[in-house]
Formats: C-alpha cells, sequence, structure tokens
C-alpha cells in the first residue's frame, strides 16, 4: 500500500464530502441538514491542511484558512440553530420541505 | 507498516465509517453522536499531519462547542418522535440524493486519482502553535480582524433571532 500520502487524504476528504452531500439531500429535519454540511465544511478543511503539509510545508496558509473555515462554521452553526428554533416555535416544523412561506 | 500508517488507517476509518453511518441513522440523536465521532477522525487526521494546533482546535470547536450547540437544538425541536421521524427518507428523495452523492464521489476520486499532485517530501512539522499565531498576525490580520467583527455580529444576530417574543410567552 506504500506510504501514507496526499492523495491517501484527498480520497478520504473526498468521501466525506460525498457522504455530506448525501446526507444533506436525503433528509427532511433541519438539524440534519446542518450536520450534513458540518461533514462537508470539514471535508474541505482536510484538503487545506492535507495540500499545507505536502505542498508548501514551510509556509502555514493552509492551516490559517481551516482556522478560519472553523471560525465560519461555528458562526453558521449558531445562526442556523437561531433560525430553526424561531421557525419551531412559530410553524411549529423543523422539517425543511414544510417551511414554505417567510412569515406566520 | 510503520505505526503512523497502522494510525492513519485506524483514523481514516473513524472517519469515514461514522460519516456512512450518519446516512443510515434513523435516529437523529444516533446522527449527531456518529458526526461526533467523525468530526474526532478528522482531529486525529490533522494531528497525522503535523497540524497539532487545528487537531486540538478541532475537538475544541467542534466537539465542545457546536456538537453541544446541535444536541440543544435537536432537545429544544425533538417534542414529538414521530413528527421528527415522519417521512424522514422516502424512496424517491433517497434515490435521487444517493445517486447524486455517488455521481460527486466519482467525479472527486476520479479527479483525485487523474491530476499529478506536485509533492514535496515529507519533512519533520515542528510545532505549529506558535507558526499559525505569527501567520495569523502578520499576513492575515485583515481577515483575522473582519472574522472577530463577524463573530460579535453572529452572536448578537443568533441570540435576537432566538429570543422569544415577550407576547408569546
Amino acid at each position: 500500500m506504500g506510504p501514507i500520502g496526499l492523495t491517501h487524504y484527498l480520497v478520504v476528504a473526498a468521501l466525506m464530502f460525498a457522504l455530506g452531500v448525501a446526507v444533506v439531500l436525503t433528509r427532511r429535519n433541519a438539524i440534519a441538514v446542518l450536520c450534513g454540511l458540518e461533514l462537508m465544511l470539514n471535508a474541505a478543511a482536510l484538503n487545506f491542511v492535507a495540500f499545507n503539509r505536502f505542498g508548501s510545508p514551510e509556509r502555514m496558509d493552509g492551516q490559517v484558512f481551516t482556522v478560519f473555515i472553523m471560525t465560519l462554521a461555528a458562526a453558521e452553526a449558531a445562526t442556523i440553530l437561531a433560525i430553526v428554533l424561531n421557525i419551531y416555535h412559530s410553524m411549529n416544523t423543523v422539517r425543511v420541505d414544510e417551511v414554505d412561506s417567510m412569515k406566520e | 507498516m510503520d505505526w503512523s500508517t497502522i494510525m492513519w488507517w485506524v483514523m481514516a476509518a473513524v472517519t469515514v465509517i461514522p460519516a456512512v453511518m450518519i446516512v443510515l441513522s434513523k435516529d437523529i440523536v444516533r446522527l449527531a453522536f456518529w458526526l461526533l465521532a467523525s468530526l474526532t477522525g478528522v482531529a486525529g487526521l490533522y494531528i497525522l499531519l503535523g497540524a497539532d494546533f487545528l487537531g486540538f482546535t478541532q475537538v475544541l470547536v467542534y466537539i465542545g462547542g457546536i456538537m453541544v450547540l446541535i444536541l440543544f437544538g435537536i432537545m429544544m425541536t425533538n417534542r414529538d418522535a414521530v413528527l421528527m421521524r415522519r417521512g424522514e427518507t422516502t424512496g424517491g428523495a433517497m434515490l435521487t440524493g444517493v445517486v447524486i452523492a455517488a455521481a460527486t464521489a466519482l467525479a472527486l476520486l476520479k479527479v483525485v486519482k487523474d491530476t499529478k499532485w506536485k509533492e514535496a517530501a515529507p519533512v519533520e512539522m515542528p510545532a505549529t502553535t506558535a507558526r499559525v499565531g505569527e501567520a495569523l498576525l502578520t499576513d492575515y490580520v485583515l481577515p483575522f480582524e473582519l472574522v472577530s467583527v463577524l463573530l460579535l455580529i453572529v452572536l448578537c444576530g443568533a441570540a435576537y433571532i432566538a429570543r422569544r417574543r415577550p407576547e408569546e410567552t
């Protein structure tokens, strides 16, 4: 199988991303869709770190980008959950296909 | 195989197998815990890549922060288990989703396989925390400040959106 190289990490990230796509497309629960989004974001972040390690290990660009991705993922999760809670209070559902209007 | 290769396969399995279980699990709480396992695997892969700071940040931010948020969200909206599960994965939507995801996976794997990646010889990575901090405060100081302002805005916005309005309580 040889030593672990760049392509090993890229394959893991590709599988994670595709599974995230599957979760986003097959789930109806808004929180489950958020979990799929987190999987996809993590796959992208893993690619950044892998390219940093095998592309130019003397610089830190990929890792700094991953720090930003984590920050934005946290902000995104907080915003989405606030919106989901609000929708749940006003429409009594968290299913993405039942929310079809912008107000009550 | 040396120990780092073995650890890589373990961490790759810890990342990918729970991700498959996320797609398959019916229960939203189990889904959240499979996500936790998968994100732990990613933290392990970061550490194997020599990114020790990112590995520990992943544990702190995702497993300590985002997972708790998601579990709170599930608990505050999961009043009726039947309602949560009703029509969760219908046949047609399931098929479409799986086909699109499989096509995505095949396309990505083909790109990974066919491209000639420029690959530097593996070197010993020194501890990265100081270097990440230095990069954040020199080359990336503007995005760093912007992100901190964004976090403040998100904090206020999320609290504003999620509050209960006085007339509803």
